[in-house]
């Protein structure tokens, strides 16, 4: 494969950020909007091809039919010590190419979608449309940046890069205090995991003395072409120094795994770090659609896939980093899912779902084990990675259309609203039985390898999981309801009802169900999976998909019976638990206890102490000695009479007492 | 065994330098204390062509008391009236100057009579030791080891600088 | 011994020279301190740079004779002497113009 076409997936998006960063003010807006999506456009298609040809073209299949990592380029960027050098590159590989796709497809519909988001009812578009336009192309060369890193360096720029434009874009309602606090907060909390992933990757980088993808989890092979296959040997050996070492209970590969994931963490939205994640609801609905719904939040799941090959080297050698993730994840998706059941905002409600889901991805990485159907775990949450990206930001759409036709984020504005907007609302449906995991749609697939994936782990696992899952069939369909149903003649009818968005918005929503109902037939087995290898297992596990499909059904039962008409249901069960609703509703306290944890632990207890210390020691000893100084000048300024004589006077004296003192000296001593 | 006359020769150049010394220190008149300069300038020339440096005692009588002193007197003529006596000293301050220099003798005279090495008597110079104009001219532009032309041309440079830096302060605004 | 002993054994050394010199400094160093009128400092100072000269050309004619570091000294000292007495009265003619008077008293502006 030549560099040139890969290339142009990242310079297109970069130049296409600084034209319209530079000269976007001498656009006209719809221009700009143009140029943008017909960019983005562009970019996609290569990337198709980029795509289609790793798949497709039998280049990249090695001698047993593995799928090969294909290095286009890997460019010196900054030599270290020793043969530690940071690259600059482009990888592909089934996962790559794969997130390549993704996010070139969602970022298009975005660009496509945001011509007619942002523009008020009589078609005037946004202040700073273009800067709007700019900024989601400098996600999309971030982004991919990221996805296609060569070592983990790379990824680490391009990690904190789309962190950046997603504050930036967060922070695109800049005169909006809650917008602005709200990107402050995503940017300090992912700052603050970034921090674990920083430490993470020097104890990696110090330990195995490189930062390449290939050398840290691959068997190293002659040539460009390499398989990713793990030879345990090999790679045990590069970290033998590394797992070797203990350090407070873990060995050090462990902490370096943990703390990686830490920085997944963040990015991710997990428990504890995923307070960002619903106040960036702020930002722009296609930002919250392309940022934090299909691209950047699943970053996380892409580094722990990414460094996979290393997550099971730990385990087999008794770590923890793997059970870590999937603790972690599943307390989170239920977290997550409990939540979305008691939000008003149907913008939190898919921010909730989405975590949810993300942790979903998480589990299913976390519990899986080569023994089980060749580590069904790592290509089922690839498989949910895609088409959650998928759905979720169809989703995300048509909330927007919703809240562009409505003026309001909640739901209680909304209701009964499926027959003045038929297309969002069936596009919003499908999007739910997606998510839901019902049949043919595309959630249905990838949620049931996740759960075979749990079930062959563990009873436990199994178990939670596909609770979770019925809980996410329950919120989507009380939002559904919520909003297409329960109240009818709830907004203003007539000339001022809602209707259906422009179509440059609904084309995105269309197209975007289309994928979201077929994309669950791709047959992802084939093209993914942790060593290049296809699993042996592969299609569908009926046992668990019918157990599943039954309790998503029963789920959605439960909310067709509690929301499709007004009643008084969901208001007794609120009041039949009624803590339990306060506290899932004010998202169990979370940011009350960061608030806690920062002002009165950290704030009172740490830094005033400090801040005093430095105020008055720190700085008191040097305002004293500037004192002295101060002091010490007035009082001997005298002595600068500007009298000539007067200094030929001390002269004269200090070299007579010199003079004389030398001469008695000798005089008397030689 | 000196001859008669360069005895007195000595006695009345060392005499002249300090009378002329302490005259141009205390007379009141500024114009007189620069005649009396000149005549102490003049003393010191008269000690280089004892000690047999004719040529500096030529650039001694030319640069100094030609060129300097002419200029202290074109500068009092100019700044000052003719006739005009400097204020009376006050005794106090006076008194004060008289003690410092007297320490500076007292101090200098003291560590130079302790040296007694230096009361070597003067020696007639040979001939390759009289500086003539032939070598002094030589090392003056010579580089080697005597040489001094780097302090020659510096010398240049900083008269140069001087003539330009005089007319550059002196002249009217 | 009469006066003819005296003659007799009379003989020049450095001393004779020196402290003359060094009376001639005294002398500047005095009316460096006492004098107010600029010239008259001036005219001291150059008393004081007369008698270094001269300790110069003294030191090198009774200590190493051949040698002509000490004259070349001077010499170098007289051009400087120079040039600093033509700048000097460049500041000094400069001084009268603005205070219509060179007592140093009056200029004591260079101060804090």
């Amino acid at each position: 494969m030549e560099a040139t076409l890969p290339l142009l997936i990242l310079v297109l998006p970069l130049l296409m950020f600084l034209f319209l960063g530079l000269f976007g003010k001498f656009l006209s807006h719809k221009w700009a909007g143009i140029i943008g999506t017909v960019g983005m456009g562009v970019t996609m298609i290569i990337a198709y091809y980029t795509a289609y040809t790793y798949f497709f073209s039998g280049q990249f299949v090695g001698a047993d039919g593995e799928r090969l990592q294909y290095i286009v380029f890997d460019q010196d960027w900054l030599s270290l010590w020793g043969n530690l050098t940071i690259k600059l590159g482009f990888l592909i590989d089934p996962i790559s190419a794969l997130m390549l796709v993704v996010v070139t497809t969602i970022s298009f519909m975005v660009h496509l979608y945001s011509n007619g988001y942002m523009r008020d009812h009589h078609g005037v578009y946004e202040t700073g449309f273009q800067r709007f336009y700019a900024f989601l192309s400098l996600f999309s060369f971030s982004m991919l940046g990221l996805v296609v890193a060569t070592n983990i360096f790379q990824m680490y720029i391009f990690w904190e890069l789309v962190g950046a434009s997603s504050y930036l874009l967060i922070g695109f309602y800049y005169t909006k205090p809650s917008a602005v606090s709200a990107s402050k907060k995503a940017f300090i909390v992912t700052r603050f995991a970034d921090l674990g992933f920083l430490i993470g990757i020097l104890i990696l980088s110090f330990t195995t003395e490189t930062f390449d993808f290939m050398s840290l989890t691959s068997s190293p092979l002659p040539g460009v072409e390499n398989t990713y296959y793990v030879d345990a040997a090999t790679a045990t050996t590069a970290l033998e120094s590394a797992g070797g070492q203990m350090f407070l209970g873990g060995s050090l590969m462990t902490w370096a795994l943990v703390l990686i994931f830490m920085g997944g963490m963040g990015k991710s939205a997990m428990m504890p770090l995923h307070i960002w994640l619903p106040d960036a609801m702020e930002g722009p609905t296609p930002v919250s659609a392309l940022i934090h719904a299909a691209t950047m939040v699943v970053a996380g799941v892409y580094l722990v896939a990414r460094l996979f090959p290393l997550f099971m080297i730990n385990n087999a050698m008794g770590g923890a980093a793997l059970d870590i993730v999937t603790v972690v994840g599943a307390l989170t998706a239920a977290y997550a899912a409990i939540v979305a059941c008691t939000q008003i905002d149907i913008k939190r409600v898919l921010a909730f779902s989405t975590i949810s889901q993300i942790a979903f991805m998480m589990v299913s990485l976390g519990v899986s084990r080569e023994g089980m159907h060749d580590n069904l775990g790592y290509m089922a949450s690839m498989f949910h990675l895609f088409t959650h990206a998928m759905f979720k930001a169809l989703l995300f759409l048509g909330a927007g259309a919703l809240i562009h036709a409505v003026g309001s984020n909640d739901y209680t504005a909304m209701h009964g609203l499926r027959k003045h907007m038929p297309i969002t609302h069936i596009t919003f449906l499908v999007g739910c039985l997606a998510i839901a995991g019902i049949i043919p749609f595309s959630g249905f697939f990838s949620k049931d390898e996740i759960l075979t994936a749990c079930f062959g782990n563990s009873a436990v696992a199994y178990v939670w999981m596909s609770l979770v899952a019925g809980l996410t069939a329950f919120y989507m369909f009380r939002l559904y309801y919520l909003i297409f149903w329960w109240k009818e003649h709830n907004v203003p009818q007539g000339h001022h009802a809602p209707k259906d968005q422009p179509w440059t918005m609904t084309l995105p929503l269309i197209l975007l169900g289309i994928v979201a109902i077929f994309c669950g037939f791709v047959p992802f087995a084939d093209m993914v999976s942790w060593n290049g290898h296809a699993p042996h297992h592969s299609g569908i596990n009926w046992t668990v998909a019918s157990i599943s499909l039954a309790v998503a059904i029963i789920a959605i039962a439960i909310a067709t019976a509690m929301y499709r008409k007004e009643n008084a249901m969901p208001a007794k069960m609120r009041s039949f638990f009624p803590r339990l609703w306060t506290a899932a509703h004010k998202r169990f306290y979370f940011d009350e206890l960061y608030m806690f944890i920062t002002h009165k632990i950290i704030f009172d207890r740490v830094c005033k102490p400090i801040a005093w210390f430095d105020r008055h020691i720190i700085d008191g000893t040097m305002d004293a000695f500037a004192a002295i100084t101060n002091k010490a000048s007035y009082a001997i300024r005298g002595l600068q009479s500007g009298s000539a004589q007067s200094y030929v006077w001390v002269y004269l004296i200090g070299a007579l007492l010199l003079g004389g003192g030398t001469v008695a000296i000798i005089f008397l001593f030689f | 065994m000196e001859s008669v006359l360069s005895i007195m020769i000595y006695v009345v150049v060392a005499l002249s330098i300090m009378i002329f010394s302490v005259l141009a220190v205390t007379t009141r008149k500024i114009l007189r204390s620069a005649t009396f300069l000149l005549f102490a300038l003049f003393a010191t020339a008269a000690v280089y062509f004892m000690l047999g440096y004719q040529f500096l005692g030529g650039v001694q009588i030319a640069v100094y008391a030609g060129g300097i002193v002419v200029l202290f007197v074109f500068s009092i003529l100019l700044t000052s009236h003719p006739g005009d006596n400097s204020s009376k000293l006050e005794s106090k301050k006076k008194a004060l100057g008289l003690i410092g220099a007297i320490a500076m003798f007292i101090v200098c005279a003291w560590s130079l009579i302790s040296r007694c090495s230096l009361l070597k008597p003067l020696e007639d110079m040979g001939d390759a030791q009289v500086p003539t104009m032939h070598r002094i001219g030589h090392d003056l532009l010579s580089s080697g080891d005597n040489g001094y032309l780097l302090p020659f041309e510096a010398i240049s440079v900083l008269l140069l600088a001087c003539i330009i830096g005089g007319i550059v302060v002196a002249r009217k605004k | 011994m009469d006066m003819l002993d005296l003659l007799n054994n009379f003989q020049l050394n450095s001393l004779m020279f020196l402290i003359p010199s060094l009376f001639m400094f005294c002398c500047g160093v005095y009316g460096f301190l006492t004098r107010r009128n600029m010239i008259a400092m001036l005219i001291s100072l150059e008393l004081m740079l007369n008698a270094v000269d001269m300790n110069f050309v003294v030191f090198n004619r009774f200590l190493c004779p051949g040698q002509m570091d000490g004259m070349f000294f001077t010499l170098f000292a007289i051009a400087i002497a120079a040039a600093e007495t033509a700048v000097a009265i460049a500041i000094i003619i400069n001084a009268y113009r603005i205070a219509k008077d060179i007592d140093v008293k009056d200029l004591t502006k260079m101060k804090f």
